[in-house]
C-alpha cells in the first residue's frame, strides 16, 4: 500500500520535473473567444501554429461557446480579477469595452512592444468600424465577414437570366418570374433577432442612409435612431408585399428549415447572407446546382456605398503582467501575417482584413479556385466607397444594439406576422430603441466617447 | 448523581449552524442584495462604476404597455404549464399505483424528464414541433396552415407550456406516486369491499389524502414556471413571435446576460420576486386553509 502511494508520488514528482522546466520557458496566456462549432476548431487551429512557431510563449484558446456567452464570461472574470489577456468582442458589445477603460489599446501595446503595424493596411471599412472616431485602433479586427445576395442559377436560367439582380427593381421583378415559373420559395429569408443585420443595417449602409444620428453614433452617446425616416421604410414595404404574394417566404429553426439550408437545398432561390456561410452553402449544396453570389442589391439610381463588416475583434484587457502583453503582441504579430490570412479564408469564410493579406491570396490565385470564387465580392462590397466618404456611415455605434436589433425585429415582426402598420411599427421600434439608447447614455454619464 | 458536560445552547446552536448560514449569506442574500442594490443603480457592465437612479428602473419598467403584457403571458404561461404538468403526473401517478402491468418500469421512466437540460429540451421540442420538419408537420398536411408556431403566437406559447409541461411531468409524478404509496392500503381496500369502484376511489379517498402533496406541487410548479423556462423560450422561440413568448423571465436573460442592461434586469428581478411571493402567499393564504395535513 505505502509503496504503491510511494509510487504515486514520486511518479507525480518525476512528472512534474520533466514538465517543469518546458512549463517556465513558455509564458502561457489565455485567449477567450465565442466562436463555436467548426470555425473553434480553426481558431484552435491558428492557436496551435502559433505556439509551435516559436518557443517563448503558448497562448491557450478556449471558446465560451457564443459571442454573448464569451462576453458574459470575460465582464464576469475582469469583474473578479480573473480575466484572459485576449478577449474576443462581437460588434454588438464593442461600444461597452470601448468605454469601459477595461483594456489595453492594441495601439498602443504593439507600439509599447516593439512592433511597427501599418494600421492602413487594414481595409478602410474594416479599419473604420473598430476605430475611435479620431481613427486610433483600440482592438484588433478579426473574423470580418459582409452580407452577399446567394441566388440559384438553375432557377436563374429557368427564368432566362444569367446574372443576379443588381438592383431591388430587378429583384421584384425575378422573384415575380420565378414565383411564376413555379418556384415556392423565391426569397428565403427570417426576420429574428440575429437574421436582421443584412436587410436593415446592411441595406442603409450601401444606400447611405443614416440608421441613427450622429454619424450612426460615432459622434456622441446622445444619438437617436432614424432607420425608420428613410428610404428603408419603402424598403420595408416592398418586401412585405413580397411576402404576401408568397415571392418571400419566412424559412427558420422554428419551421423547420433555416433560410440558409433551404437555398442549400434548392427549396429557396434567392437568399441574403454572410460571406461567412459561402464555406457551408458550398459543403451542404444539393448535388448539381449551379449557384453563385453577388453583392446586395440597391434600389435603381442610388450610388452605391460600401457595406458595413461584421464578426468580431481582438481586445487585450487591462491589469495584466508586461509578460502577458508581450505574449499577446506576439500573437498578433504573427496572425497578421499574409499566410495565415490565407489559411484563415481558406478554412473558414471569412475574408482577409489586411490589404497584404488580400493581394496574399489574390496571387495565390485563391479566388480563382471553384470552392473560394466569387468571395473576393464581399471585399468589393466593403471597399465600394472610400471609407472617409462624407455620404457613408463608418458603421454601427450604438449601445444596447443587440436589444435595438430585438426592437426591430419584433417590429418588422408584427408587420409581416400580425400585418401592423409598415410606418406606425417601424416608428414604435424606433422609439422603443431609442429609450434603451437614453438608458445607455445615462449609463454612462459624464464619460467621453473616444 | 451523574455529571453531565454541558454546553450553553445559543453558541453551540449558532457554531452548528454557521456554515449552512455562511452557504446561504454567500450565494442567496450576498447576491439577493446585490441585486436590489442594481436595481435602484445603473451598473456600468465592466464595473466602471454605477449610479444612484431611486426608481427610475421600476418606474420605467411599470409604464410600459409591453411589459405588463410580459407579466400576462407569464401568469398564463404559468397557469398552462402548472395545469398540464400536475393533471398528467396525477392520471400516471394513479394508474402506476394501481399496479398496471409494467408500473415498476414506468415508476424510473417517468423520472428521466426531469434530467434534460432545457436547451436540450428544448431543441427536441423545436423538432418535434416545426411546421414544415418535424412530427406535427402531419396536421398541416391534413388542415393546411393550423399549426405554425414560427408564425402563429399562440401555437408558439401552447408549444412552449407543453414543453415545458413534459419536463415537470416526471418530477411531480415522483412526489405524487410517493404520497399515493403512503395511503394505507386498508382504506382502499376497505372502499373496494363496499363496492366503490377505482374513479370513486380516486375522487373520494386517495384525492383528498393527496391535497397536501398536490398543495406543495402547485407552490413549486407556479415558482418554477416563472423562473425555469427562460432556457426553453431561447431554444425554441426567443420571445416571438412578434413578444407572443416573450415571458418576464425570458426578457430579464436577454436584457441581462445579452443586452448588458444589468440594472434594468435587477430591476425586473425584483418585480419577478415580488410576484411569486405574492402569488406563493395567495396560495398560502386561500387554498392552505382547506388542507387537512392529518
Amino acid at each position: 500500500m505505502n509503496a504503491k502511494i510511494l509510487g504515486a508520488v514520486s511518479a507525480f514528482a518525476l512528472s512534474a520535473l520533466l514538465a517543469g522546466p518546458a512549463a517556465a520557458e513558455k509564458h502561457k496566456i489565455d485567449f477567450w473567444f465565442g466562436n463555436s462549432g467548426d470555425i473553434a476548431k480553426r481558431v484552435q487551429e491558428q492557436c496551435d501554429r502559433f505556439n509551435a512557431s516559436q518557443s517563448d510563449y503558448e497562448v491557450v484558446c478556449t471558446s465560451q461557446g457564443s459571442y454573448d456567452a464569451s462576453l458574459q464570461n470575460t465582464i464576469a472574470a475582469f469583474r473578479a480579477g480573473q480575466q484572459p489577456t485576449i478577449a474576443q468582442v462581437s460588434d454588438a458589445g464593442t461600444l461597452d469595452i470601448m468605454l469601459s477603460g477595461a483594456f489595453y489599446p492594441a495601439n498602443k501595446l504593439m507600439a509599447d512592444m516593439g512592433y511597427t503595424v501599418d494600421w492602413n493596411d487594414y481595409f478602410g471599412g474594416i479599419k473604420a468600424y473598430y476605430a475611435t472616431s479620431k481613427g486610433d485602433m483600440y482592438s484588433f479586427p478579426f473574423n470580418s465577414s459582409t452580407a452577399l445576395l446567394y441566388w440559384n442559377k438553375d432557377a436563374f436560367a429557368k427564368i432566362g437570366k444569367d446574372h443576379a439582380p443588381a438592383t431591388w427593381e430587378e429583384a421584384a421583378d425575378d422573384f415575380k418570374a420565378l414565383k411564376e415559373a413555379g418556384y415556392a420559395c423565391p426569397l428565403g429569408f427570417n426576420i429574428s433577432r440575429d437574421e436582421v443585420w443584412q436587410f436593415e443595417e446592411q441595406f442603409n449602409a450601401i444606400h447611405g442612409e443614416p440608421i441613427a444620428t450622429k454619424r450612426n453614433g460615432y459622434e456622441g452617446l446622445d444619438a437617436e435612431l432614424v432607420f425608420n425616416k428613410g428610404k428603408w421604410v419603402q424598403f420595408v414595404k416592398d418586401w412585405k408585399n413580397w411576402y404576401d404574394k408568397g415571392y418571400a417566404v419566412i424559412k427558420s429553426k422554428e419551421t423547420g428549415q433555416t433560410f440558409v439550408e433551404a437555398f442549400a437545398a434548392g427549396d429557396c432561390q434567392v437568399i441574403l447572407t454572410s460571406v461567412g456561410d459561402h464555406g457551408n452553402i458550398g459543403r451542404t449544396a444539393k448535388e448539381g446546382m449551379n449557384w453563385g453570389v453577388a453583392m446586395l442589391p440597391v434600389y435603381a439610381g442610388t450610388e452605391r456605398k460600401h457595406s458595413f463588416v461584421g464578426g468580431a475583434s481582438l481586445w487585450v484587457l487591462s491589469g495584466k503582467q508586461d509578460a502577458d502583453y508581450k505574449a499577446a503582441a506576439a500573437f498578433f504579430n504573427f496572425i497578421a501575417k499574409p499566410e495565415e490570412a490565407l489559411t484563415w479564408s481558406t478554412v473558414t469564410g471569412y475574408i482577409p482584413v489586411r490589404n497584404s493579406g488580400y493581394e496574399y491570396l489574390v496571387k495565390q490565385g485563391f479566388y480563382d479556385k471553384a470552392p473560394y470564387a466569387g468571395r473576393e465580392l464581399a471585399i468589393k462590397s466593403l471597399t465600394a466607397s472610400p471609407a472617409d466618404d462624407a455620404n457613408s456611415f463608418p458603421g454601427i455605434r450604438l449601445g444596447g444594439l443587440l436589444q435595438i436589433r430585438q426592437e426591430i425585429s419584433n417590429g418588422l415582426q408584427a408587420i409581416f406576422i400580425k400585418n401592423e402598420d409598415v410606418q406606425a411599427s417601424l416608428d414604435a421600434a424606433a422609439a422603443r430603441g431609442n429609450e434603451i439608447l437614453r438608458r445607455f447614455e445615462q449609463t454612462y454619464e459624464g464619460k467621453q466617447l473616444p | 448523581m451523574e455529571k453531565r458536560v454541558t454546553f450553553s445552547s445559543t453558541t453551540i446552536g449558532l457554531l452548528f449552524a454557521f456554515p449552512m448560514l455562511l452557504l446561504v449569506f454567500v450565494f442567496f442574500y450576498w447576491p439577493g442584495g446585490q441585486a436590489l442594490f442594481w436595481a435602484f443603480t445603473l451598473e456600468q457592465p465592466w464595473g466602471g462604476g454605477n449610479k444612484w437612479v431611486g426608481f427610475q428602473n421600476f418606474a420605467h419598467l411599470l409604464k410600459d404597455p409591453i411589459y405588463w403584457n410580459s407579466i400576462t403571458r407569464s401568469l398564463v404561461f404559468g397557469a398552462g404549464s402548472t395545469a398540464i404538468a400536475m393533471g398528467v403526473a396525477l392520471v400516471l401517478a394513479v394508474l402506476t399505483d394501481r399496479e398496471m402491468k409494467g408500473h415498476s418500469a414506468y415508476r424510473s421512466i417517468f423520472v428521466w424528464p426531469y434530467a434534460i437540460a432545457a436547451p436540450a429540451l428544448g431543441l427536441a421540442f423545436r423538432f418535434i414541433l416545426a411546421p414544415e420538419a418535424g412530427l406535427l408537420s402531419i396536421l398541416n398536411r391534413v388542415w393546411p396552415d393550423i399549426w405554425n408556431p414560427a408564425l402563429d403566437g399562440n401555437d408558439a406559447m401552447i408549444a412552449i407550456i407543453v414543453a415545458f409541461s413534459w419536463k415537470y411531468i416526471g418530477y411531480n409524478f415522483i412526489f405524487f406516486l410517493s404520497a399515493l404509496q403512503g395511503i394505507p392500503r386498508s382504506l382502499i381496500e376497505a372502499a373496494a369491499m363496499d363496492g366503490s369502484g377505482p374513479l370513486r376511489r380516486v375522487f373520494d379517498i386517495q384525492l383528498p389524502l393527496l391535497t397536501p402533496t398536490l398543495f406543495f406541487l402547485l407552490v413549486i410548479n407556479i415558482t418554477e414556471s416563472f423562473q425555469d423556462s427562460f432556457g426553453i423560450v431561447d431554444i425554441m422561440t426567443q420571445g416571438g413571435p412578434a413578444r407572443a413568448t416573450e415571458l418576464m423571465v425570458y426578457k430579464i436573460y436577454f436584457d441581462g446576460f445579452k443586452g448588458l442592461d444589468y440594472s434594468g434586469a435587477a430591476a425586473q428581478s425584483i418585480i419577478l420576486m415580488v410576484l411569486v411571493i405574492l402569488l406563493t402567499i395567495l396560495q398560502f393564504r386561500f387554498i392552505e386553509r382547506r388542507i387537512h395535513y392529518k
